[in-house]
């Protein structure tokens, strides 16, 4: 059996966890050659609302498309935590926004506490790219991609005015990561 | 040379598929989960000269992408739950009148608006019988992103060559997930076109059947002229209801899929050869039903995976083999038990088959599959 594993990013909709979601897909399966796939489930409202995106990454050819076990989870909101945490792996990772998510849930998973959106609004000046600061984080804490490759599909995805800001939301989400961890 | 490599949607991949097939005419009304179907082609017709129409409604919509079709155009429209509905009397009109054309749709939940973002492949039987009369009916249901490039170039194929409408079957899962694919570079796959007259336009007439079971199909405005009508009619295109006329019109018009059979049916068989029990699944959740067979297997339970890529004509012969061969098939679908309908009738009791259905708006997990199917053995 191939080696699978298992990301989810949820939050409330309109946060850019799909994107983040498609960013990570793109930084394994285009420029890393693993297998990816990135799927996502919302509700009809275009903001608000629980949202959730995933993506599986593999060595061999991916079959069932959703999460079954998650190995590494981020939630940006506390209905986020609350709805999306029960599937973590005995074992797995849970990374919150230590303002948003005041009561992370408890379980046999290690949970990981950083201050996401006010890293993006007060360090970087603009809470939008909260998302991409999130992906930093996640790459630093899961290896799932190298962290030159996870930089590259941010910097293919966002327009050119926008590419420093994005690459520094990056490397701080990257960076938070590594420090913390030591 | 390094192959052309993209992270796509399969809804994405569809469009795609279509331009890679030479279809330069979309004509669509948008409604979730299809829109990214009409998106790309927005943006991309026009680059190759083609045309892109949003049109009042899926009536409109169906409608012209049949008017542009006449033409000679390849053409595609893509729709969900609702708007699909509302296409079943033109694509009826574009199978008594012949007229190729490829219809997308992303299926999710209902009746009626049901559930817009939720996944569902709840219209297997409308795409089989969706349109009233008897009528022949080509469905294609790929599960990943690279085979609903692939296999949606082949619905425009099938389209032209049968010279009907073809369905490409989505959910809202494979619809908007994105997988890696390869594109293929053009000549790599194989692009079919229809079949022009080879009589002079006096003598031309648009179904003729002493020319074969798919007559050809003359393009307006290149000097040919026929009348064209939702009415039976007779080989000249004039409505009639001389009987041997309509009896042998509707004749041949299943005759013409069902004689070739044996080039419209495609399935993958997975670990089947000793299989004991058998999974029946097609699209997004015979991912699903793999996953759960590869870990069965592990666990010493002979399963295997049988999986129509074409559903429409439905693999009559090989699942009436198959089930001499296994003690039992289990039909996980995402709807209250459509396709089981068929495997059950083409079984006839050779062996037990058992039913697994869903419809919350999550898909069947291979946990299900697998918890089924050890109560099954």
């Amino acid at each position: 059996m191939s080696r699978r594993y298992e990301l989810r990013f949820s939050g409330a909709g309109g946060q850019g966890l799909i994107t983040a979601g498609i960013i990570l897909a793109e930084a394994a399966a285009i420029i890393e050659n693993q297998y990816a796939v990135q799927s996502q489930s919302y509700g009809p409202e275009a903001r608000g609302g629980a949202s959730k995106s995933e993506v599986i990454v593999s060595d061999g050819p991916i079959d069932y498309p959703k999460a079954t076990l998650v190995d590494a989870c981020l939630a940006l909101t506390q209905e986020a935590a609350d709805k999306y945490s029960d599937t973590i792996k005995s074992g797995g990772l849970l990374l919150v926004d230590e303002d948003f998510v005041k009561a992370p849930p408890q379980g046999d998973f290690k949970v990981v506490r950083l201050p996401i959106i006010n890293t993006a609004k007060n360090d970087l000046g603009r809470a939008i790219v909260a998302n991409v600061v999130a992906l930093g984080a996640m790459v630093a804490l899961t290896g799932v991609v190298r962290r030159e490759s996870g930089e590259e599909a941010v910097l293919r995805k966002v327009p050119a005015a926008f590419a420093e800001l994005n690459k520094k939301a990056y490397n701080a989400g990257y960076d938070r990561v590594k420090a913390l961890l030591g | 040379m390094a192959k052309k490599v993209a992270l796509l949607q399969g809804n994405e991949a569809s469009a795609y598929g279509a331009l890679y097939a030479g279809c330069r005419f979309f004509g669509g009304y948008p409604i979730t989960p299809s829109t990214e179907v009409a998106e790309v082609m927005a943006v991309e017709l026009p680059k190759v000269g083609g045309k892109f129409i949003q049109m009042e409604d899926e009536i409109g919509a169906m409608a012209s992408i049949l008017g542009a079709s006449l033409t000679g155009a390849k053409v595609l429209t893509a729709s969900s739950g609702p708007g699909m509905s509302l296409k079943q009397e033109l694509i009826g009109y574009a199978c008594i009148a012949e007229i190729p054309c490829v219809i997308v749709n992303v299926m999710r939940g209902g009746p009626s608006t049901g559930m817009p973002t939720g996944p569902s492949q709840s219209d297997i039987m409308q795409a089989r019988w969706g349109t009233h009369g008897d009528h022949p009916t080509i469905a294609l249901v790929p599960a990943s992103c690279q085979e609903i490039f692939t296999e949606t170039v082949r619905a425009f194929n099938l389209a032209e060559i049968y010279r009907m409408p073809v369905q490409v079957l989505l959910d809202e899962i494979n619809g908007h997930m994105r997988e890696r694919i390869e594109l293929p570079e053009p000549g790599e796959l194989e692009v079919l076109d229809r079949a022009a007259p080879s009589v002079p336009p006096e003598q031309y007439l648009p179904f003729d059947p002493s020319v074969g079971d798919v007559p050809p199909l003359a393009a307006f405005g290149s000097g040919y002229r026929f009348h064209v009508t939702g009415l039976n009619k007779a080989p000249d295109g004039f409505p009639t209801t001389r009987a041997e006329l309509v009896d042998a019109e509707e004749r041949r018009q299943l005759r013409k899929i069902e004689a070739a059979r044996d080039l419209i049916e495609k399935n993958e068989e997975y670990l089947l050869d000793d299989a004991e029990v058998a999974v029946i699944a097609f699209g997004t959740i015979s991912r699903s039903a793999r996953h759960a067979v590869n870990a069965l297997r592990e666990q010493g339970i002979k399963a295997g995976l049988f999986r129509p890529i074409t559903l429409w004509p439905f693999p009559e012969r090989r699942v009436a083999e198959l089930a001499k061969q296994v003690k039992g098939m289990l039909v996980p679908e995402m709807n209250l038990g459509q396709l089981v309908l068929e495997v059950e009738r083409v079984v006839k009791g050779a062996c037990s088959v058992s039913s697994l259905t869903r419809v919350d708006g999550e898909p069947i997990t291979p946990d299900q599959i697998m918890e089924q199917i050890r109560e099954v053995c």
